[in-house]
């Protein structure tokens, strides 16, 4: 191959080092007005008057807006559809947008926003989900299932009922482990942007910094009553998303509405504090774990509870839940599997889906979990490991179809490059080091709405100066999807990658791609990208092999020619006789991904059309005086499949480190409740880049990264996923290696050195070394929808369903 | 509140800018001056994406009053290549994975572009610690180092 595998410099590369990339806050249209949001300063309240007189009149305002112009709601997901752009009577947390001032320019309407009067009635806060189980009343949102819990969810992947619970209690070893993992949010360093414009021809375009254009050009539509024809959604490039310009904004739908109402363009820029409760971040999760163990070290069945904390809004949250237990099974042989979740609303900014989705939360207990078996039962943890790796084209319990693993791979890379053994249990008191693993989907299976269209589709056209054009909805956050794009036409073309113009993103004219999220980018767009490219080749070879004379099977394209022996022509003069027999050269490749073979209510979220794997070391140092943590150095090896540009590969794969030994050390999205004088409101504790702590260049360690490739056969040249999949192993390999330095263990994120201090304070007084959960609270889970592994027979469907509890909890 | 009339050396240019007198060195750059390469992450000085150098040195634009600025030599990310020509530290960024997203590679190459003319040949820590003031989301950082690496040595070896 002459350009897959081949470090190059990214066809956007240029741009991004001259600051020539707009990104939305870089783009001024004539005639632009200037949109601020006023946020709820309550965590629950009703609205029961807002008066808007004094700011419409304040000069330099031009539109007052409130949740009397939306009538219609909105959600990402079909099922949640319960946030309005404005909120028209409930607020849910401290920053719920409630009004919004368009001025000719941002201080004048943050001036109008102080003009705004609203008269709340305060309603008792739900700030955690003990509080929001043992508070049906008041309820955040009527549509819950069960008081303020939000979902139910429970599943029993076994021959019969109860067999799981028989199982691990029939075990040599039984473990059971409680686990917290705070929340985190994205932190992009780049803020929501849009602007909003009507056009000449009265339609709407809304340019914004999303991962999702396809997405919200489908809710505008909805939430503004205007068909979707005349709406266009430019997705600028996002500078950083990471999952937090994954769901459909407020500020979105205002400033839209805003630009229809004046008939003139509107900007609106969040400032940083807002985004912070924009959010959709990581949902804090308390986890329990209960796992059966043979002597030999195999895994006889595993009981996963979790608690979800959503905060005020679905989000992707039904999504998110699920994760927290449908990936447990495709990294390590699992016989039989049971898994209940519940999300519950807050009143807090909402969560949804940062880097991983709902999997790094319950990656972290499994894998410390396993790391407490290796050492009870006197293995290497990385031999533990190695024992037990699910077989490659494999079914799950739960139905997951497996295809390529490169697990035994990474896992031999990293054991080796750290020298792992000579160093575990061996180093000196105050240093360690520890392993984990992870998996992770390429691509979400299912759509968010459902439909059996394709979730990719890539258009080409080609002209007789060899120009290729290539346009997909597919969203550039920084991640290289444009030069994955462009790398896989030129490939199948044989031409440079820098001859093909690429055009992303734009719901005008680019075919529907669903978005970036759940790393499904490279697989879906890539085989979309493939056919496309096959079909204009085709054309070409079928030219060339009448102008040549030589079979069309014989000629090859590569270098800008299509050759075959000592004849060729080059792309240009290919194309161009291509254009004369054809016509104008176009063609359309489309993608969707194989039916997962799951049929239980439930199987829609986990599959994918592979998974990624990822092994990790992590050596730590402790001050045993301080418990300040220290990491010199991590070894990183990731199951790529086929890398597509190594320079790219390699920097998702550090950047995934940087971001899960961040989260692993100090970031956390915590709250905090005024004193009773000053609301007593339930706030943001740290709503600021300073105060949110995130790992700066000096805290940031060496870090060794392996890719391997093993290619899967239903990828673009069997290339994986490589954007989220490298964070989830780093979180417990600290923690892991923590306890190999200091002997205490730190079942909660984040791991701080007062965290890691209270563990050594109580090791030396003889206690049990250990921080975190101690307790996991009553929870209503239903009867488990039970569903018979594969080798079980059966055909992938529910033996039995699950009947939802009925609502028990009095009034408080 | 009247707007103040003030000449502003940017880029070797003199750049004439009429805004209101509390306005921000990023704000004129960004609004009045058309210059939006400078990016900005948080307007508090918390997050290095505004960094510009003002007679040579670092500075976050989001911190500096523009009126301060007047007789001040100011450079930004448009400033940096010779024409079509990148700078040595631009080519190596796009080249070696230094920018992914690019919201913070303007304030990180200017960040560099002062340490590099102050420290030709500076060790890996010292680039840890000059760039620690900008964050990165997506690279993990080193990418970055060994692009300005890569930078010190083509700038070394065309002197």
């Amino acid at each position: 191959m002459k350009v897959i595998g081949k470090p190059r410099r990214r066809v956007d590369g240029r741009a991004k080092v001259t600051g020539q990339t707009r990104f939305a806050d870089d783009l001024v249209l004539p005639r632009m007005l200037h949109m601020r949001l006023l946020r709820s300063p309550h965590p629950h309240a009703l609205i029961e008057e807002i008066r808007i007189e004094k700011a419409k009149a304040y000069p330099g305002v031009h539109l007052v807006l409130t949740g009397k112009d939306f009538p219609v709601s909105f959600g990402i997901l079909p099922v949640t559809q319960d946030e309005y752009p404005l909120a028209p009577e409930h607020v849910r947390y401290v920053g719920d947008p409630v009004a919004a001032v368009v001025a000719k320019d941002e201080q004048t309407a943050s001036e109008a926003l102080d003009l705004i009067e609203v008269k709340y009635k305060l309603l008792k806060t739900i700030s955690d989900p003990v509080e929001a189980l043992q508070n049906a009343e008041p309820r955040i949102h009527a549509y819950s299932e069960l008081g303020n819990i939000h979902r139910l969810q429970a599943f029993e992947f076994a021959g019969r009922s109860n067999e799981v619970t028989e199982a691990i209690d029939a075990s040599d070893h039984v473990f059971e482990d409680l686990f917290f993992y705070e929340g985190n949010t994205h932190l992009p360093i780049e803020q929501h942007a849009a602007v909003a414009e009507v056009d000449g021809e009265g339609k709407l375009t809304l340019w914004s910094s999303t991962q999702v254009p396809h997405y919200v050009h489908r809710s505008l539509a909805r939430v503004l009553q205007i068909p979707p024809t005349h709406v266009r959604v430019i997705a600028t490039p996002n500078g950083g998303g990471f999952g937090g310009k994954c769901d459909v904004c407020n500020h979105e739908m205002t400033v839209a509405k805003a630009a229809m109402v004046l008939g003139r363009p509107v900007k609106i820029c969040l400032n940083r504090e807002e985004v912070f409760y924009m959010h959709r971040g990581r949902h804090p999760v308390l986890m329990k774990f209960r796992t059966g163990v043979s002597k030999d070290g195999k895994l006889t069945g595993m009981h996963l509870q979790t608690l979800v904390d959503g905060g005020g809004y679905g989000s992707y949250g039904v999504a998110s839940t699920f994760y927290t237990g449908a990936l447990q099974t495709v990294t390590y042989e699992l016989p039989r599997y049971k898994f209940e979740a519940a999300r519950v609303f807050t009143n807090k900014p909402p969560c949804g889906p940062k880097r991983g989705h709902g999997t790094p939360q319950p990656r972290f207990g499994q894998e410390i979990q396993l790391d407490k078996i290796a050492e009870k039962l006197g293995m290497d943890p990385a031999e533990l490991r190695l024992g037990m790796i699910v077989k490659p084209d494999s079914l799950t319990a739960n139905w997951l179809k497996v295809g390529s693993i490169g697990l035994a791979e990474c896992i031999n890379q990293v054991v080796t490059r750290s020298s792992f053994k000579e160093k575990y249990r061996k180093l000196p008191h105050g240093r360690g080091v520890g392993i984990a693993c992870g998996s992770y989907l390429c691509g979400a299976g299912l759509p968010i709405y459902w439909n059996k269209m394709p979730q990719s589709g890539v258009q080409l056209l080609v002209d007789r100066s060899g120009q290729v054009t290539v346009f997909c909805g597919a969203t550039e956050i920084g991640q290289g999807s444009d030069d994955v794009l462009v790398a896989i036409v030129a490939e199948v073309l044989g031409i440079d990658p820098f001859t093909v113009r690429c055009i992303t993103g734009d719901t005008g004219i680019t075919p529907v791609d669903l978005g970036s999220y759940s790393s499904r980018v490279t697989v879906m767009m890539g085989n979309a990208a493939i056919q496309a490219a096959a079909k204009i080749k085709v054309m070409i070879a079928e030219t060339v092999s009448g102008e040549l004379g030589v079979a069309p099977n014989r000629l090859v394209f590569a270098n800008g020619r299509v050759s075959c022996d000592d004849k060729s022509l080059t792309f240009a003069e290919a194309a161009g006789l291509a254009e004369e027999k054809f016509g104008t050269l176009g063609s359309v490749g489309s993608y969707r991904p194989p039916r997962a073979p799951g049929r239980f209510k439930g199987a829609g979220v986990g599959p994918s059309p592979a998974y990624s794997y990822t092994a990790c070391v992590v050596e730590a140092e402790v001050d045993p005086a301080t418990g300040w943590i220290t990491v010199p150095k991590i070894w990183i090896a990731h199951d790529i499949g086929r890398t597509i540009n190594p320079v790219l590969a390699r920097g998702q794969v550090e950047g995934s480190v940087y971001m899960g030994l961040s989260e692993a050390l100090m970031e956390e999205q915590v709250f905090r409740r005024l004193p009773p004088k000053l609301s007593h409101a339930l706030v943001h504790k740290i709503p600021s880049l300073l105060e949110y702590k995130s790992l700066t260049s000096l805290d940031m360690p060496e870090v060794d990264t392996i890719l391997i490739e093993d290619p899967d056969p239903n990828c673009p040249f069997g290339a994986k996923e490589v954007g989220q999949g490298p964070l989830l192993p780093v979180m417990p390999a600290v923690a892991n290696a923590i306890y190999d330095a200091v002997g205490v263990r730190i079942d909660e994120i984040p791991i701080t050195p007062d965290k890691v201090l209270k563990a050594l304070e109580l090791k030396a007084a003889g206690k049990e070394a250990r921080v975190g959960p101690t307790t996991f609270p009553a929870v209503p889970y239903p009867q488990p929808v039970e569903v018979s592994p594969p080798w079980e027979g059966g055909d992938g469907s529910a033996r039995k369903g699950a009947e939802k509890p009925k609502l028990k909890v009095s009034a408080a | 509140m009247r707007n103040v009339q003030l000449n502003l050396s940017v880029n070797g240019e003199t750049a004439e800018a009429s805004f209101a007198p509390y306005k921000t060195l990023l704000e004129v750059l960004r609004e009045d001056l058309a210059l939006t390469g400078t990016k900005h992450g948080c307007e508090l000085g918390e997050c290095g994406a505004c960094a510009v150098l003002v007679d040579g040195e670092p500075q976050l634009s989001c911190l500096v009053l523009a009126v301060e600025c007047a007789g001040r030599r100011i450079e930004t990310v448009e400033g940096l290549a010779r024409g079509a020509e990148l700078h040595p530290l631009q080519a190596a960024f796009a080249d070696l994975g230094a920018a992914q997203c690019g919201y913070c590679t303007p304030g990180i190459l200017m960040t560099a572009k002062a340490l590099l003319e102050r420290e030709p040949n500076p060790s890996r820590e010292r680039i840890r610690e000059a760039v620690s003031g900008n964050l990165c989301r997506c690279t993990g950082y080193q990418q970055i180092y060994e692009a300005i690496e890569a930078a010190a040595q083509v700038m070394e070896r065309d002197t």
